[in-house]
This record gives C-alpha cells, sequence and structure tokens, in this order.
C-alpha cells in the first residue's frame, strides 16, 4: 500500500516538473508532452526504476479511455455549432483520420521493408 | 433531485464508470468493433444527461476528479513506452518517416478541404490540429485563431472514429507490423486511438503513445507554418 503511494508521488511529481516547464519554456507544447518525455528519460537514465512507477502506471493507463469519456459527452452542449459546420467537422473526423491512419502505418512498414531488403548486416 | 445531484460529489464519476462498464459488458457479448466502450458509454451518459435534463456543465463538475487524473495518465504512457523501446532499436527511421507523412497528410487534407470548401482562416485554422492530443490541438488553435470548443469536439470525434476504425484500417490496407500499426493509430488518433492500440497490443500502443508525441509536436511545428502560408 505504501508502495503505490510513492509510486503515485513518483508520477506526480514528474507530472509538476512538466507543469514547471510547459508554463516557463515559450513553446506551444503542453505539459502532457513534456511530462511523458521527462518520464521517459527518468526511467531512461535509470533516475526511476520500473518497479517503483509500474503498478500505479498500470491503473493509470487502464483507466484512460473512462478519463476521455467525460470531455467528450461535452459534444453534447456543442451540437448548434456543430451543426452550422457539420460537413467539414465528419470530413476533418472521418476520412481524413482514415487517411492519416493508413498513410503513416503504411509509409512506417514501407521504410521497415526497405530496411530489411537493402541494408542487411547493418543491424 | 438537481439539488441532491450538485451537493453529491461522486454521481458524475458514478455515471462515467457505469456507462463505461455498460459498454464494456455490451462490447464482450456482441463481439462487434462497433460496439465500442467508449462510443457507447459517451452515447449512454448523453443519454441519461438529456432524459434527467440536467446540464453538461453540473456533470463535467462532478465528474471534475477524472480530469485531474488526465495528465499524469498521459505522463504514464512513457512507461509500457520505456518498456518496448527496445524493440524499435533499428527502426526509428522508419517510425520517425511515418509519423512525419501523417502529419503532412493530415495538414494537407485539411488545407485542400479549406480550399476546395472556400473555408475561412477561422475554419481552417478550427481544423488543423484535429489528429494531435486535445492539449497541443486547443493550444495550436487558439494561437491561429480557430474556434476552440470546436476544435476540441472535433479533436474527440477524431480519436473515437481512430477507436473504432483501427483494427478494420489495420487489415483493410494490410497494415500487419506491430510498429507500423502503432505508428498510424496514435498519429491519427492520438490518445483516445491509443487505448485501442493498447487493447491490440503492448507494443502497438506504445509506439502508438512515442507518436502521440511526436505528432503533437511536430503539428505544433507545421501546422502555424501551412496555416500562415494558405490563408
Amino acid at each position: 500500500m505504501m508502495s503505490l503511494i510513492f509510486q503515485f508521488g513518483r508520477i506526480l511529481f514528474i507530472c509538476f516538473l512538466a507543469e514547471l516547464l510547459s508554463a516557463l519554456l515559450p513553446l506551444p507544447i503542453p505539459a502532457s508532452v513534456y511530462g511523458l518525455l521527462l518520464m521517459l528519460a527518468a526511467l531512461g537514465l535509470k533516475l526511476i526504476k520500473l518497479d517503483q512507477v509500474k503498478q500505479a502506471s498500470s491503473f493509470l493507463v487502464g483507466i484512460l479511455p473512462i478519463l476521455f469519456l467525460v470531455p467528450a459527452v461535452g459534444i453534447m452542449s456543442l451540437w448548434a455549432e456543430l451543426r452550422a459546420f457539420l460537413l467539414p467537422c465528419v470530413l476533418a473526423a472521418v476520412p481524413v483520420t482514415i487517411l492519416v491512419m493508413a498513410g503513416s502505418g503504411l509509409v512506417t512498414q514501407w521504410v521497415q521493408s526497405l530496411r530489411k531488403k537493402g541494408g542487411k548486416g547493418r543491424d | 433531485m438537481t439539488e441532491l445531484l450538485k451537493n453529491s460529489a461522486v454521481w458524475g464519476i458514478l455515471l462515467t464508470v457505469i456507462g463505461y462498464g455498460l459498454g464494456t459488458l455490451i462490447n464482450r457479448k456482441t463481439k462487434q468493433a462497433w460496439c465500442n466502450p467508449l462510443l457507447l458509454g459517451i452515447l449512454f451518459v448523453i443519454l441519461v444527461l438529456s432524459l434527467a435534463k440536467i446540464p453538461y456543465e453540473d456533470y463535467k463538475a462532478s465528474a471534475a476528479p477524472l480530469q485531474y487524473l488526465l495528465l499524469p495518465a498521459t505522463v504514464c504512457l512513457a512507461v509500457p513506452l520505456y518498456e518496448n523501446l527496445s524493440k524499435l532499436k533499428g527502426r526509428f527511421a522508419a517510425v520517425l518517416a511515418g509519423i512525419l507523412s501523417g502529419v503532412i497528410i493530415s495538414l494537407g487534407s485539411i488545407l485542400l478541404m479549406g480550399w476546395l470548401l472556400k473555408m475561412n482562416r477561422e475554419q481552417a485554422a478550427t481544423l488543423i490540429a484535429k489528429s494531435v492530443t486535445t492539449a497541443i490541438g486547443i493550444d495550436v488553435t487558439q494561437t491561429l485563431g480557430g474556434m476552440v470548443p470546436l476544435a476540441s469536439a472535433v479533436i474527440i470525434l477524431t480519436g473515437i472514429t481512430g477507436n473504432l476504425c483501427a483494427v478494420f484500417v489495420c487489415k483493410l490496407f494490410r497494415i500487419t507490423d506491430p510498429v507500423a500499426r502503432g505508428v498510424g493509430i496514435g498519429t491519427a488518433s492520438h490518445a483516445i486511438g491509443t487505448a485501442k492500440a493498447f487493447e491490440i497490443g503492448e507494443l502497438e500502443g506504445a509506439v502508438s503513445s512515442l507518436s502521440v508525441a511526436v505528432a503533437g509536436i511536430l503539428t505544433a511545428i507545421l501546422a502555424p507554418i501551412a496555416i500562415n502560408l494558405f490563408f
């Protein structure tokens, strides 16, 4: 139990550092991205060991979909604005998303297959 | 009734958990991709609020503690990413190329749509950052003079689309490699899509979280250039 509290404490400490960076640095990067990179760096540099955050972080990552439910319900109060601009919004949300997903996935797969074919022995 | 709800600290969270729980149950029973727990949960909560005539603001205030967890949960996406980093060795070039092309396709499609539908700058700026995580998307929209509430709605719709279509799109375009899947899902549909990527597999989810961060940063840099050049 104590260990979970400490785990949560470490995560919150990284979040706080991230909020500081986001407020102090003049870049349009939100705290969540700084925090993700800071946590990655802390784990990579062994400042934090994996089992010092693992349990609490598995829980938080697991409940992520529930956390998005609340802002998503907010669409109901934006219905009037959404209706006036509906076609572009739906086009941007559905076909463009599928296009981006397919495009970035295929490019990744293609570059990897190029490396496998051309770069034998390099890896 | 409204008074009782106003004084209760947990009904919003309870409603959220019930909605998601019901969604999960229906999803398990039907095994249909469109019976997505998140989508069903959203529809359930909207239905309950509309039937009971409870304003969204009241629900949001009561469910606020969940919002406080959003930053720590996003930061924790770094943990599975770290655990899977070794599997990405030698594939960073492919991952970066994929994310960059996704961001360019996203910006390009919105610019093209803006031109075809004769949008003004405000409208184009509302849609330009639609594929990235809400926090970055809202910052970018605000800086460029777009409509912020509408932009956040489109960002959420984008996430839900990605969450719903991920498996189908990967099958349709024969994206079989877990790393490529993760890049596609994360670049196109940010953290809401990433939740789906984690259901598909740990590596998919880890790469997807990396893609969310990188695509967000790239969009924050490139979207202002795109809008200022064309609108």
